[in-house]
């Protein structure tokens, strides 16, 4: 085991690529998301249509404006021109505010505010709604201390965690999952099916080296490499872009384990199938890496997604990661909260090694 | 090279068979191979030569069929059985990226050999094989010639009783496959049985005994001088081609 360790060290640090995948990829993304993203979402233009114009519609037109998220484009009479101003692309969102909102607000405490978003960049639109709402949101407390609520058109209940909507609160869960997973599963597989390849693996199994301890031996290197890998993304978040980490360290380091392991019980799996370092990396990188980009809520809301897919992404792993870390890091949530999640998790863990004990047996045959 | 005390042959078979779905990849295989001796295994390729030798290895199962190695039994004994052996592809399978001596001690290590072993088989190696010059480079910079020999020796590092050596010889010049028949040579002579699967008919001669393998069935079985004499030919070539034409 410890021949194992020694040589699998000893090949990682030499292989500048896998030292590129493994440290150097995580910290060019971590900055990358968090500067492309972090800038994206400042200064948007905006039109207003005042239906009302009484003094709590000026107050919340103020607060609006006065934020850094906004600029006010157009300040519109009437629905004419709304039409023109979005087809241009002059404006993102236009607000309007029903009349007698003052008046409604004081005697049905209950008012209507319209906000109609350009989503040709769904994305954005739903940013740009959930900062909206936001605003709206302190507005109201700010009239009505006591919270006899008013209602709003798109509620966003996320942003209540990160009141000032940074993206990297929203990227830094997503980085961390795609990175363990790219690295665990990837590297893995990748190393396994290089073995294959050299026949190297072939030699291995004529010894009475055990299978499972040829697994545990290639494993257990990317575990901490992985971790590492974990760890620095986790102190760039703290120290490059401010990203407290709100809940237990401990746990959230415990279950990024767990993940881990299961990536690399993924990994294995995929080096059952693979016996080329080619077919292991396009396998990890089309069958595995994409999807859990894509279909892990990570970029993509879950919620917006065609029906279908919104199921297909129940069975990406990475989703329920990025729930565990953000609940942890964002909101500070205990265990009690995620058990669910992180039962789920291990269940993936259990089912992929099964199925890569399975088809060893199997290739024995 | 202990093996088990009572055996005297290295490799008995006795009705081996092993099918692929409806294809007989063994059909029916009998043979046995001295200790000490040579043995070449050949035939064309798809002949069934790597599955009997990977079943030999323990790699693969066989479908029915009694096979002792080295004493021991292959459905029983199998731990045994991989202590006793050493096995080298066609694919050298040494670490590319490691270098001579960081290969002599991972196999070193895996046959459970002790740190002093390991420290004498690597300045052993290293003199036996003239690779002084390349003392600290990576084995991927190695003349082919060399790497195949450090193969071969990190193969026995563990000083097994049969070594199987698939195809040991496979795209390498005819000089340095002389050069490499000599150390095999000074392995058998030191007691070491050789299992050699070659398509290289001029190597067939080296061979103490030769079975030629046609559609997964033994077709000839004996020492090469016999063949020859036996089908009427000149070479093994000879032999071989009228073999596999029926």
């Amino acid at each position: 085991m410890k021949n194992f360790l020694i040589k699998e060290f000893l090949q990682i640090f030499r292989d500048k690529r896998t030292l590129i995948i493994l440290f150097g990829i995580p910290i060019v993304q971590v900055l990358l998301f968090g500067f492309a993203l972090k800038n994206e979402m400042r200064d948007v233009p905006i039109a207003i249509l005042d239906q009302s114009k009484d003094e709590y519609s000026r107050q919340l037109i103020h607060k609006i404006i006065s934020s850094e998220y906004f600029v006010l484009q157009e300040n519109l009479d009437s629905e004419k021109g709304i039409e023109e101003a979005f087809r241009k692309g002059k404006i993102k969102e236009l607000i309007v505010i029903e009349s007698n909102f003052a008046e409604k607000l004081e005697k049905e405490n209950r008012a209507v505010v319209q906000l109609i978003l350009d989503a040709s960049n769904p994305n954005e639109a739903s940013v740009i709604s959930s900062y909206t709402t936001a605003i709206l949101n302190s507005f109201e407390r700010e009239i009505n201390p006591s919270f006899a609520g008013v209602p709003m058109i798109i509620p966003e209940t996320q942003m209540r965690f990160n009141p000032e909507l940074r993206s990297v609160f929203m990227f830094v869960p997503g980085v961390i999952t795609i990175i363990l997973m790219l690295v665990s599963a990837m590297m893995t597989s990748i190393s396994i099916a290089r073995e294959k390849e050299l026949g190297t693996m072939e030699v291995l199994l004529v010894s009475p080296v055990k299978p499972i301890q040829i697994i545990l031996g290639k494993v257990f290197p990317y575990v901490i490499m992985s971790f590492i890998s974990a760890i620095i993304i986790l102190l760039m978040a703290f120290t490059v872009f401010e990203m407290p980490i709100v809940g237990n360290l401990v746990l959230l380091l415990a279950e990024s384990l767990l993940f881990i392991v299961m990536a690399l019980a993924l990994g294995i799996f995929i080096s059952t199938v693979a016996n080329s370092q080619q077919t292991a990396m396009l396998l990890s990188m089309f069958a595995l890496l994409l999807p859990s980009i894509l279909l892990s809520g990570f970029i993509f809301p879950i919620k917006n997604m065609p029906v279908i897919l919104q199921y297909v992404s129940q069975i990406m792993p990475p989703k329920w990661f990025v729930i565990i870390i953000k609940n942890i890091m964002i909101r500070g949530n205990d265990f009690g909260s995620i058990w669910k999640e992180t039962l789920i998790i291990f269940g993936f863990t259990v089912f992929f090694i099964g199925l890569s004990v399975k088809k060893f047996k199997i290739r024995l045959e | 090279m202990v093996g088990n005390k009572e055996h005297t042959k290295a490799v008995i078979v006795k009705d081996l068979v092993k099918k692929f779905g409806d294809f007989f990849a063994n059909d029916h295989l009998s043979f046995e191979v001295d200790r000490g001796e040579i043995f070449g295994f050949l035939g064309a390729n798809g002949a069934g030569k790597t599955t009997a030798i990977k079943i030999l290895c323990g790699l693969s199962h066989p479908t029915s069929g009694e096979v002792t190695v080295a004493g021991y039994d292959i459905y029983k004994q199998r731990d045994l059985i991989k202590q006793n052996i050493g096995y080298m592809s066609q694919k050298f399978s040494l670490y590319d990226d490691l270098s001579i001596a960081e290969n002599i001690r991972f196999y070193g290590g895996i046959y459970g050999l002790s740190r002093k072993q390991i420290k004498e088989k690597t300045i052993e190696y290293i003199e036996k094989l003239g690779l002084q010059a390349f003392r600290k480079s990576l084995v991927k910079e190695l003349p082919l010639g060399f790497k195949q020999k450090l193969a071969f020796s990190v193969a026995i590092v563990h000083n097994p009783a049969i070594v199987f050596l698939d195809e040991p010889t496979g795209g390498v010049d005819p000089i340095t496959r002389r050069q490499f028949w000599e150390l095999i040579y000074k392995e058998a002579a030191e007691g070491k049985t050789i299992f050699v699967t070659t398509h290289y008919m001029d190597e067939a001669e080296y061979c103490d005994r030769v079975s030629i393998m046609v559609d997964g069935r033994i077709e000839a079985l004996d020492g090469p001088k016999q063949l020859k004499e036996q089908f009427g030919a000149k070479t093994m070539e000879e032999v071989f081609i009228k073999l596999a034409r029926g």
